[in-house]
């Protein structure tokens, strides 16, 4: 068995668990009680720090189990194995009209990810998390047993596992409603902002009329420049209302080799351009949903760009009410480390509560940003953010996570007093292993 | 382009075959599955039925190494159809050649599996298409089967059997417009491969899975799935020995 593929998205923190063992049928698992040490299911390890990784422990790789097991043609109730990706049933049924009730920004994940992070969209303020459109799942336990989990049946289980950090069991199968659309395609609105505040406008005028909304900061700017960016908004694109492009050919280009390609100054060039790609304060196209939503999947392995050293994102969400003064702070902080790169998205989530007991997102504004990893220097500059954070009453979010102290975790989630009643005794994983430690 | 309402597959459960077995239902074809795990095969057979298959599926649990049940079972599959349109034979094993090195006895248990086994459901088959004037007879060889390599020359052997078997029944079923097409896959990420270390080369078995059934339809005769493969095998069939037989490969 190949260890080394075992990592996790931002490459940080590098640690290889001792062995991996890959399921490819449903009722095939190997005896986990058996297992020397402890366990942590994985899926395509699209977390970025180390919340899917488990230092000297096995991992339960998923991603072979990826079959479907049925669908409601009437309801858009599908059931399939926990390894099936997002890219998979977008695949097989956008055609027949039905489009994944919540996606992240990358469609290469696994279901079982989707539900362990309870991940979030650029909907969330119509839709909540992926969680919340999840019916019932089977939670196979480490003494063998096999457990159907839902709002009525098993509740607490079912709570602790959204966002459950694969820690409470290994998902076999779920449940959850695809919702219908008309097309592949998307009508979107680019719209210029030239700070947090008017950020807040557009925002505040996007909410009801669009389904999905997402922002990109330039990190790069500050001065009189500071918050600005592109508010992208948009819809399902219907053919009665549209013309609409044909579909375009699938392919990706693979990242070739691993090489520090973000530095500061491709950094400041990029969001230059990139900013300046778009000449009127508001752009409107029809796009398909590869450009709207996975913009970064179009180049396979894209996270080689930031070198050897990998790198750490770094989101949060903070309550409404201070978030102009927190956002802006915390961009004027970033921009003055000069050590972010040009992924800096915002958004703001709305009120649609998960079902799931450590779901990070909540009503308020999040914001996320990679930063590449200089040693010391970055973890300096993370935990200075964590004050800001903090001050205003906010929290991270623990799939981005690789760093935050474990006294943090738990103020930021005080359910996990509840929650790890819930843990199956065999497993952990490196992220749960950490906050337990300092 | 040939019509296919009617396939059967052996090694349907295989994580290559079961992609193509989908690419076939999509379009409406009924399919016959067999492979060693029937509760396996209901797996796939659901999956079929979820990513669009309207189609009748039976599902069989064979092991293909029953040589006496072989005629019996295209029968009955011919049978349950009302005929077939093409057979696509894709079971396997990947043995490590260091354990056949160790216990030479257990290289006849692989042979049959993966050479003989084939050669005789394909034999039988091509009997029923010989008649028909129709259909297509498909077999999984592989890459390996083109020059044998230290690391797995039984397993090479054993697919380098099917490729001269399926040249030879090409040649005898031309003139009956019997298609005879033999598939070679490079690397592709299954739980065939799952212990080794992969890198850019390997596939994955739903680009090869859709391949395969390209490739059925258009009536080719060998196809190196992803057709890259070609190419390389090209080269490595073109070293001469006295060079080869040094590499460690
Ligand atoms: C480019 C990019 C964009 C992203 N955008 C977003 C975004 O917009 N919103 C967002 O929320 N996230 C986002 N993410 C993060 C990503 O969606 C999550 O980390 C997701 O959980 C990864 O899924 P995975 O299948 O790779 O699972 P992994 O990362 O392998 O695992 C995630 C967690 O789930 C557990 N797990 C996995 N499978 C199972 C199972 N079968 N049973 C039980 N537990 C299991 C693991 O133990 C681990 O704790 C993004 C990531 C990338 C790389
Ligand atoms: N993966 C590669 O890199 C690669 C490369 C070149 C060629 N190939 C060929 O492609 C084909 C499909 O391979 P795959 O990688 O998709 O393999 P796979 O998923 O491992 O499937 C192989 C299937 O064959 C079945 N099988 C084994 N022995 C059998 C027998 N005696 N009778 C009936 N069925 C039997 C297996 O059943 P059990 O698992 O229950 O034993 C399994 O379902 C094989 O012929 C393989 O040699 C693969």
């Amino acid at each position: 068995m190949n260890l080394d593929s075992y990592s996790s998205w931002g490459r940080y923190p590098k640690i290889k668990p001792k062995d991996a063992k890959r399921v490819f049928w449903i009722n095939e698992f190997p005896n986990l009680e058996e297992i020397e040490g402890n366990i942590l299911p994985y899926g395509l390890g699209k977390s970025y720090g180390d919340s899917c990784l488990n230092e000297n422990g096995t991992l339960i790789d998923l991603s072979g189990l990826n079959k479907f097991i049925s669908f409601n043609e009437e309801t858009g109730l599908l059931r399939c194995e926990a390894g099936v990706t997002l890219a998979t049933i977008l695949d097989y049924f956008v055609p027949r009209g039905w489009f994944l009730s919540v996606t992240p920004g990358t469609k290469f994940i696994t279901v079982g990810g989707a539900i362990g992070n309870d991940v979030h969209g650029k909907n969330h303020h119509k839709m909540g998390t992926f969680g919340c459109h999840v019916t019932q799942f089977e939670l196979l336990r480490s003494n063998g047993t096999r457990t159907i989990c839902s709002p009525e049946q098993n509740s607490e289980l079912f709570s602790a596992t959204i966002g459950g950090l694969g820690l409470t069991g290994i998902i076999t199968w779920a449940e959850f409603y695809l919702k219908p659309c008309p097309s592949a395609f998307f009508a979107m609105e680019s719209v210029k902002f030239g700070s947090v505040k008017e950020f807040f406008e557009i925002n505040e005028a996007s909410d009801k009329d669009y389904d999905y909304s997402v922002s990109w900061v330039d990190c790069s700017a500050g001065g009189n420049n500071l918050g600005r960016g592109l508010y992208t908004r948009g819809n399902h694109a219907s053919p009665k209302d549209y013309n609409l492009p044909p579909l375009p050919k699938p392919g990706l280009i693979p990242f070739p080799f691993d090489a520090p390609f973000i530095n500061n100054l491709s950094v400041i060039a990029f969001c230059m351009l990139y900013y300046n790609k778009q000449f009127t304060k508001k752009e409107a196209s029809i796009v398909h949903y590869n450009p709207f939503f996975y913009p970064l999947d179009a180049v396979d392995g894209w996270n080689k760009a930031y070198g050897k050293n990998g790198f750490l994102q770094y989101q949060f969400v903070v309550p409404f009410g201070n978030d102009e003064y927190t956002v802006n702070t915390i961009l004027r902080e970033v921009v003055k480390s000069g050590m972010s790169s040009f992924l800096t998205v915002l958004k703001t989530f709305g009120n649609i509560k998960s079902p799931g007991m450590l779901s990070f997102p909540r009503p308020g504004i999040t914001l996320a940003t990679d930063f590449r990893f200089d040693g010391e220097k970055t973890l300096k500059e993370l935990a200075k953010l964590d004050e800001i954070v903090k001050f205003a009453g906010g929290i991270l979010y623990p799939a981005k996570d690789a760093r935050m102290s474990g006294k943090d975790f738990f103020d930021f989630y005080p359910e996990a007093n509840e929650f790890v009643k819930y843990i199956d005794p065999k497993f952990s994983s490196s992220f749960w292993r950490r906050v337990n430690s300092n | 382009m040939s019509v296919m309402k009617k396939i059967m597959i052996f090694g349907a459960a295989s994580a290559i075959a079961s992609e193509t077995a989908k690419c076939f239902a999509k379009e409406g074809a009924d399919l016959f599955l067999v492979d060693l795990n029937l509760d396996r095969l209901n797996t796939v057979k659901n999956d079929i039925l979820v990513t669009g298959g309207k189609a009748n599926i039976e599902v069989m649990a064979f092991d293909a190494t029953n040589f006496e049940g072989h005629n019996d079972l295209i029968n009955s599959a011919i049978e349950k159809m009302g005929g077939l349109d093409a057979l696509l034979i894709a079971h396997g094993t990947l043995p490590s050649q260091e354990k056949l090195n160790q216990n030479p006895k257990d290289i006849v248990r692989e042979f049959n599996i993966n050479g003989l086994s084939v050669i005789s459901l394909a034999s039988f088959a091509a009997n029923y298409f010989e008649e028909k004037k129709s259909g297509c007879i498909a077999a999984i060889s592989s890459v390996a089967g083109d020059r044998g390599r230290q690391s797995n020359y039984i397993y090479g052997s054993a697919k380098g059997s099917i490729s001269i078997f399926m040249s030879g029944l090409r040649n005898r079923l031309s003139k009956s417009g019997v298609n005879v097409l033999t598939i070679k896959p490079g690397f592709v990420n299954t739980p065939m491969t799952v212990d080794m270390p992969k890198n850019l080369l390997y596939a994955s078995p739903q680009k090869v899975g859709e391949l395969i059934f390209k490739a059925m339809k258009s009536g080719k005769d060998i196809a190196y799935t992803p057709g890259f493969w070609r190419l390389v095998m090209f080269i490595i069939r073109h070293i001469p020995e006295g060079i080869f037989k040094k590499l460690s490969l």
